[in-house]
This record gives structure tokens, sequence and C-alpha cells, in this order.
């Protein structure tokens, strides 16, 4: 029992770590908001699902489509909506928020519910380790966590496109000054992340189906990760991801599943009223609170 | 040739801002009719209604109530994105003075307005001191937890809720109590933002730092501001509570948030008169839409986006320039 709890909460924390890292490159690292995030996740799934099921695409060629496609959608909100209001950080907040709710509820009402809007799994098969069952579908959402946290953080220190998504968040006039054209930066990053989302929306989605309220969850997930791991910092995404993955299963074992939503919340309250740049945001204390 | 915008005062405006406006009847009209036009029309349309559109008539008051407390705290600098948490509360206390201690509707109505107030303050106490968009993602967030509590605790009634609450005496009181209270919050609270209170919370908005420089305390400003809007929004919530005879879980969900901030983002921010004005289009047109269901919060959001983008300022500002303003274009020398 404990093993297992131990194991899952690892694989959880993988989850988490691969559904939140869209919106920590966007959010976290160069600072432009993105709450339509979740809808992307769900909007790339869809459009997967509709080419492989309905169109009878190869599964490749489907997935990435549907994660160019979601890419393309991502710069086009930026140059068409955020573009105007940037800056305002609110504005930002409330226009991608506007978006990603027009677009789960546009899916909520075309009636996409049900178990048949899932996406296959790539190796239906699993292993035992001790007593527990994993299945391989997991294992690669723990590869590809791995994978994408390291290349995120060399993207974001050694290349000059990540640095330019760190130099845009942290004082954008003098990021102008040295040749950073921030709003084709920061289109970039927006269009990125929502790569990223579709991304983790075809690893993970196997796992469950699809439904517009998982589009609500993930957002609010990835705002956790994001803000308990710190704005700017990729160490703090896997940190954040561990915290919430074991405290999500071991509150899913031990107290109730009802019990499970409410943990990742309360942590993120506790964050911002205590710390809100998160445990290792380092940035802008005085923006934050008086 | 370039050519910019020239936006002149119309005489009658500048003539009625004076004394003289009392000379004549086509000034005083002009003063009266923006402030007779909402104030008689709230007052008359429940007469001429039918039963049904006194209903969505209800629902306009009730969400222009809750449009206006946002435009409160946005004008104090706290941008919530959670107006389902005071309106949930205020409904939740309703719900169990009327339900488990008996209360009388009409008593039960003003004590939950400030027991709501008064939690909602208790509850975002703590994060008084957070800033712009985190402050916006605490408001957020605490409605969709208090929603799991209440459904993983089971306390009033769980997923259930508490039905069969007492509703009020008759349909002209419900009537009349909430557009009463439209009216006396959109003039009394454009009043109180207009006054030097008023102007210390907009100033807290505008730059906190620099209130603090001039030794005003900005944390006790910031906690009336709020238990004032919130006891304003806690009110709706009770009152909704009686006009349903129940109270559950969907009192915490995104549509009390959504609609307010929409209505205040259509009808422009920072009056108090634009908050009404959005309340005004948006309810009704939801109404008209209804038959499409889900379809409308799609349409909140993509207004919501629209107005941001294309519309900043919003209806009323736009309506309020036309009628002081002439504009013409005029050559740049």
């Amino acid at each position: 029992m404990l093993l297992g709890t131990i194991i899952y909460g690892l694989l959880n924390s993988a989850v988490l770590a691969v559904m939140a890292i869209g919106f920590n490159l966007t959010f976290g690292i160069s600072g432009v908001a993105n709450f339509a995030y979740g809808a992307m996740y769900i909007f790339s799934a869809y459009l997967s699902w509709t080419l492989f099921n309905l169109l009878d695409w190869p599964y490749g060629l489907a997935v990435s489509a549907s994660i160019s496609a979601t890419m393309a959608l991502g710069a086009l909100m930026y140059r068409f909506v955020l573009l105007r209001v940037r800056g305002q950080a609110l504005s930002e907040v409330i226009a991608t928020f506007g978006i990603g709710l027009a677009i789960l509820e546009l899916f909520h009402y075309l009636g996409f519910v049900g178990f048949e809007y899932t996406l296959p799994v790539l190796i239906d098969d699993g292993i035992m380790i001790g007593d527990t069952m994993v299945d391989w579908q997991r294992i690669l959402i723990t590869g590809v966590a791995g994978l994408l946290v390291t290349g995120l953080w060399a993207f974001t220190h050694y290349t000059r496109l990540g640095l330019a998504f760190r130099g845009i968040a942290q004082d954008e006039r003098t990021a102008l000054t040295l040749g950073i054209e921030s709003d084709r930066i920061a289109m970039i990053s927006v269009s990125l992340g929502c790569g990223l989302a579709a991304l983790a929306a075809t690893v993970i989605i196997p796992l469950g189906s699809i439904s517009p309220s998982e589009g609500y969850e993930v957002l609010i997930k990835a705002l956790a990760v994001c803000i308990i791991g710190g704005l700017g910092s990729t160490g703090g995404v896997i940190v954040a991801s561990f915290l919430i993955g074991f405290a999500e299963r071991f509150t899913d074992t031990y107290v109730s599943s009802h019990w499970t939503m409410i943990v990742s919340l309360a942590a993120i309250l506790l964050v911002l009223g205590f710390k809100p740049s998160g445990l290792f945001g380092r940035q802008k204390e005085l923006e934050e609170r008086i | 040739m370039e050519r910019r915008k020239e936006r002149i005062d119309r005489g009658i405006k500048v003539r009625a801002g004076d004394v003289f406006a009392l000379c004549s009847w086509r000034e005083m009209l002009y003063l009266l009719a923006p402030r007779l036009i909402p104030v008689l029309g709230f007052l008359l349309l429940p007469l001429v209604l039918d039963n049904y559109w006194q209903k969505v008539l209800l629902s306009v008051a009730a969400f222009a109530l809750l449009a206006i407390s946002w435009d409160i705290l946005a004008q104090s600098g706290m941008v919530s994105l959670g107006q389902a948490l005071f309106f949930g509360l205020g409904a939740y206390c309703s719900g169990v003075l009327t339900h488990t201690f008996g209360c009388p509707p009409l008593l039960a109505l003003p004590a939950a307005a400030l027991l709501g107030g008064l939690l909602s303050t208790l509850c975002l106490l703590p994060v008084l001191r957070l800033r712009g968009v985190y402050f916006s993602m605490v408001t957020l967030i605490i409605p969709l937890m208090l929603v799991r509590v209440i459904e993983a605790t089971k306390i009033f009634g769980g997923t259930e809720g508490l039905s069969g609450i007492a509703p009020l005496p008759s349909k002209w009181v419900e009537l009349y109590l909430i557009v009463g209270a439209l009216l006396a919050a959109l003039f009394g609270f454009r009043r109180l933002l207009d006054s030097d209170y008023g102007l210390v919370l907009k100033a807290i908005k505008d730059n906190d730092r620099s209130v603090i420089n001039a030794g005003i305390n900005i944390y006790w400003f910031k906690a009336q501001a709020l238990f004032i809007a919130s006891s304003l929004a806690a009110l709706t919530g009770a009152y909704m509570t009686h006009v349903y005879m129940f109270v559950g879980m969907p009192v915490f969900a995104l549509d009390y948030s959504i609609l307010p901030i929409a209505a205040a983002v259509v009808g422009g921010p920072g009056t108090l008169a634009g908050a009404t004005v959005g309340a005004v289009i948006l309810v009704p047109l939801s109404e008209v839409l209804r038959g499409i269901g889900g379809l409308r919060i799609v349409f909140y959001g993509l207004f919501l986006v629209v107005f941001i983008v294309a519309l900043p300022e919003g209806i009323f500002h736009y309506i309020q320039r036309k009628y002081h303003q002439v504009e013409r274009w005029v050559e740049v020398q």
C-alpha cells in the first residue's frame, strides 16, 4: 500500500510536471499570462481525436498536425488579442481567460463528453514493481517529464531565445535596448507554451478521457505548480510537482478522494499568502505585495 | 494631410455646469435626464412587464449589484475574479439563518449581508497585501475550493444544498426590494466614491506607495472597501436565496464571477453606472439567447475579449462623451 502510493505519487508528479511546463514557460519564464492554457490542452486533444478517428489520419501525422495547429492558434491569439493589452496584467488575464472560457464551453456545448473520446496509448501493457501494476504510458510520461524539464532548463540558460524569454520578464525596456524584440519573443513564448500544452495532452489524455471540465483542472494544476515553484524557476517546477503530486496521492489513499483537489488549491492559497513569488522565485518582490 | 479629432464641450454642458442651469427647462432636463431615465425605468418597468420579464428585470438588478460591487473593488485597486465568493457566502449565511434558526427573510437579508461581508473580508484579510494579478488569483481560487470543501465535508446540506427556504412576503416586495437596493447602491456609492474617502480608494489603485507616503493606512482603507463591496454582493446572494428558495453549491459557480466582470467591462469600468449599463445589456441578451443553452457562456467569453481589445473604455464612457461633447476632425498644423 505504502510502496504503491509512493510509486503513484512519483508518476503523478511527472504528470503534473508535463501538464505545467508549457504554462511555466509562458507565464513563469516570460511573464505573459495565458489563461487559455487549459483550453489549448483540450483543443489539441479534440483535434487529434477528430483527425485520428474521424478522418483516419495516421497517429503520428494527426498528433503533429494538432500540435502545430495549437501553436498557430496560440500565435494568433497573441497577435490579435494579447498584443493589444500587453503590459496590463489584469486585462491580459481577463482576455485570455475569456478566450479559454469560450473554447471550453464551445466544446461543452457541442457535447464532446464521454469515454469514447480518448487518445490511444502507445504501448498497451505494464510491468510489476513490487506488487504494484505500472503501465508503460505512465513510465513514458515520466520520461517525457524528465526530458522536458532538463530541456527547458538548458533552453532558458544556454540559448539566445531562452535568455530573451527571461529578459523580457525581468525588464522589458532594458531587453529592448539590447535588441530583443519583446513582442516577437512574447509571441513565440505563447506559441511554444501552447505547443507544450498540446504535447502534454497527447501523452496524458490516454490515461483518461477528454472532457471540457478537464481544461479548468489543467489550468488550476498548472497554476498551482507554477505559483508554488516560483515564477521564473525551472527547479521550482520539479519541487512543486513532487510536493503536489505526493500530497494528492497521499490524501487520495489515506483521507478521501474528495480532498485531493482541495489540497492543491489550499497549497496555492498558502504560497500566495505568504510568499507570492513562490518557493524558488526571486523576482520583483515589490510588485507582488506591499 | 494629417488630421486629428478635436473634442469640444457642448454649449449646454458648459452652461448647465453653473447655477444658470436653473434658468431654463432645457438645461435642467439636460442635467436630469441621465439620472431620471434609469430611476424611472427601474421603478416603472415592473408595472408594465409580464411575469417572465419581471424575473428577468430581477436578475438584471441582481447582476448589476454584483457588477457594482466588482467595480467598487476594482476602483480601490483590487480586481476580483471571484464575485461568487461574496455572493455564495451571503447566500449560505441567509440560507442557514432562515433554514436552521428560523429567521424571517426580511431580517435574514440584512443580517446575511453584514455577516457575509464580514466573513468574506476575514477570508481575504491575510492576502490584502497582495497586489494586482496575485490578489485576483486568490479570489479566483477560494470559491473553487469552498465548493469542494462543502462537497467533501457535507456541511450545510452538502451536494444537495438547503431547499424549502422561506420566500419573501410578496412578488412586489421582492421586485422593489432589489430595484430599490440597486438604485440606492448606484447613487449612494457614486457619491461615496466622489467624496474624499473615495479619492483615497482611487489613489490606492493609482499608486499605493505614495498613499503610504501620505501617512494613510492603506490596509485599513482596503479592508473597508472590501467590506463594503462584499456586503453588497452578499446582500445579492442572500436575496437570490430567498427568490429561488434554495441554496446549494451552484452559488459558487463561475457564472456569478464571470457575468459581473463582463457587465462591468462591457459597460465601462470606473463608473458604477457603467456596471449597471452592462448588466442591463447583457442579462436580457442572455435571456434572449437562452434557447442556445451552454453557448451563452461562449458569448460572454467573446464579449469580454472583444470589449477589452476594441472598446476598453466601455459603452458608458462612450455614450457620456457623445452626450457632453462634439467631435470634429481638424487639420494638424
